[in-house]
């Protein structure tokens, strides 16, 4: 499967995190929250005028800005039912 | 004994708080509405122990001012009860492992667990515990189910002496648990979780949003406008007006005492606004022009923190708040500064860097009047007709604007993206939605009232002595010069130190044109922040960048009020 950005996902998808390429502080804060390589998210909505984007994880809602959106590369997963 | 409250943002540790020490906290759903801790006391076997409500954290390596201030008070506990998401166990878990790292007698509070129910999700409570080596107690905090299991288990409180793991080792130790206590069973969409998804879209949410906003605003205006012609004008007209008349006439009408208690009579009568007297004006202005307003913002404002829509309104905030160097999550603060600037700038400590925390507390202080200013504005202003209130609020937001887009530039620096849970949306628990509101009402009452009272008597006597006269002359360039006001002004501005409703009162007698009052409005507004706001920003931000920020205001209010008094 292809691994594009968070921000290129479309909302509505299921993709799971293969990496996130920020710095260690970053890479903590998202991790508190459960963001982390490995975990399977859901976008919610697409980032309009590079506003943030809304991901669900884990039965948590977490927006997160576009900057930290765009590091984050995930793996599409296979939506066809 | 120091019992201390831990866990994730906004999952009911200050009600759980009020539950166990009957004292009552404000509460909202939103991560980071406790930024300070709290304390209380409860008793336990007949011992007197200290609860304290730590802000909440997801992880003890904190990334702002509210997670250090978590993070120091852990090391003075004796027993630590942990509150859990039990909707989200899996994240909430995290720190519970970090805790238990600490060697802390740790209980487990499994908070919101009805929730679960309709959630679909399990939990093997039993399991859970043994897995943990701690006690673990279902709770409803909002309710107060189980809360009583809980005290019961606090000498219970176990360290099962666990050493410390890495960031990736402790996530297998959580996922490793998950998978032993927790089934999830599908569930259908709710009407709630649809709404929710709505509110977030950039199309369909910044409608929404601008409803909102304008909903709020008419209710606001109702409740006061209702309040002050209904209940609290015929009160003072129809019961205090008579024995202020009675009064009156036993001091004679004049002279110093009934300046003092009275005021000056206004053709030959009592005028609330103008006489200035510690009765007449001194309770008409808190109480029927400034108290009404107090009300019905905390009513709206208190509804919107329930609901959980402002973390909505943050993430779309986002693209705007960038541009003035903030985040998204900064609307919440500017949304409490139009109740006070106090609480408004506290709550900046949920925003991660220095920069932001500057910027936001120094646009705060310069561009959002608070709720007793803002009734004094309806009131003065909104008597001239409402496009000058509109002129007011649209300078301000101007200036906002550009301030920001200044700050951004100027200050050193980089502010960090936007990254915020976003609770679900939940009916506002009535009870607590009310006690929120009481508190913050009687907190006006009794920290507002004795100022303003203190106030007039001061100017009164400062008055006689001729002191402002002497001030009036010495600074008439700069009011007359620069806002085109007349040199009495200045002792408004002045007063705008202690009380800016106050100060706005002052100018009522002087006879201002419309465009005077508006170019008084905005300065009073921007000029200097009021007493209490100077303590708060003073503590908040340090000697050297408030002395910043300070100048900041007074050059601003004066290009302000210069431009504006060129215009109208």
């Amino acid at each position: 499967m292809p691994i594009i950005n968070l921000k290129d996902l479309r909302a509505g998808e299921t993709a799971k995190i293969s990496r996130i390429d920020g710095g260690y502080g970053m890479v903590n804060r998202l991790a508190a929250l459960d963001i982390r390589p490995g975990r399977t998210i859901k976008k919610l909505n697409s980032s309009f005028m590079r506003g943030p984007v809304t991901i669900e994880v884990n039965r948590a809602q977490v927006a997160i800005g576009f900057g930290m959106a765009n590091k984050i590369l995930v793996e599409v997963k296979d939506n066809t039912p | 004994m120091k019992i201390l409250l831990i866990g994730n943002p906004n999952i009911g540790k200050s009600v759980v708080f009020s539950r166990l020490t009957g004292v009552n906290v404000i509460s909202s759903n939103y991560p980071g509405t406790t930024v300070n801790y709290t304390r209380g006391y409860m008793k336990l076997n007949e011992e007197r122990a200290e609860v304290i409500d730590v802000p909440g954290t997801y992880t003890l390596e904190p990334t702002c001012e509210a997670e250090e201030v978590a993070l120091r008070m852990l090391n003075s506990g004796d027993i630590v009860i942990n509150i859990v998401n039990a909707t989200n166990l899996e994240r909430n878990l995290y720190l519970t492992l970090q805790l238990l790292e600490r060697k802390l007698p740790v209980i487990v509070a499994l908070n919101m667990w009805d929730d679960t129910k309709h959630l679909g999700i399990s939990i093997d409570v039993v399991k859970l515990s043994s897995l943990l080596g701690v006690p673990v107690i279902p709770t409803v905090a909002t309710t107060g189910e189980g809360i009583k299991n809980l005290v019961e288990h606090l000498y219970n409180a176990a360290s099962p002496g666990v050493a410390v793991r890495s960031h990736d080792e402790r996530w297998a130790a959580v996922g490793h648990i998950i998978e032993q206590v927790q089934r999830v069973s599908h569930h259908h969409h709710t009407w709630r979780e649809r709404l929710a998804d709505a509110t977030v879209r950039p199309f369909s949410g910044g409608i929404i949003a601008l409803a909102v906003l304008a909903a709020a605003f008419t209710i606001v205006r109702f409740i006061g406008e209702s309040l002050i012609s209904y209940v609290f004008n015929p009160l003072f007209d129809n019961l205090w007006l008579p024995v202020l008349n009675g009064l009156s006439n036993i001091l004679g009408g004049g002279g110093f005492l009934h300046d003092i208690l009275i005021g000056k009579l206004i053709d030959g009568n009592i005028d609330y606004v103008q006489s200035f007297g510690l009765l007449s004006s001194g309770l008409y202005v808190p109480l029927a022009m400034v108290l009404p307003y107090i009300i019905s913002f905390y009513i709206i404002l208190g509804l919107l923190e329930d609901t959980g829509y402002l973390p909505r309104l943050a993430v779309l905030m986002d693209t705007i708040m960038h541009r003035v160097g903030l985040h998204g999550y900064a609307i919440i603060p500017t949304l409490l500064g139009f109740g006070c600037n106090v609480p408004a700038i506290l709550s900046t400590r949920i925003l991660e860097s220095k920069r932001e925390r500057f910027i936001a507390a120094t646009l705060i202080s310069i561009a959002i009047p608070c709720a007793a200013l803002q009734a004094m504005i309806f009131g003065l202003v909104g008597e001239r007709g409402w496009q000058y209130v509109a002129i007011v609020y649209g300078t301000l937001f101007t200036v906002w604007i550009i301030l920001g887009l200044i700050l951004h530039r100027l200050v050193k620096g980089f502010s960090p993206e936007l990254l915020i849970e976003i609770p679900p949306y939940r009916l506002p628990p009535w009870r607590a939605t009310l006690q929120k509101l009481w508190m913050r009402t009687y907190g006006f009452l009794k920290e507002a009232v004795p100022i303003i009272l203190g106030a007039i008597v001061v100017i009164n006597i400062l008055y006689s002595l001729g002191v402002f006269e002497a001030i009036a002359n010495f600074t008439a360039p700069v009011v007359t010069g620069v806002f085109g006001l007349p040199k009495e002004a200045v002792t408004a501005i002045i007063i705008g130190f202690l009380r800016k409703d106050v100060a706005l009162g002052m100018l009522a007698p002087l006879a201002l044109t419309n465009g005077q009052l508006v170019v008084g409005s905005v300065v009073l507004s921007m000029f200097f922040p009021c007493i209490a706001t100077f303590v708060v920003l003073l503590k908040e931000l340090g000697v050297v960048n408030m002395i910043k920020s300070a100048a900041i205001m007074i050059i601003a209010s004066l290009i302000v009020g210069g431009i504006l008094n060129l215009i109208l």
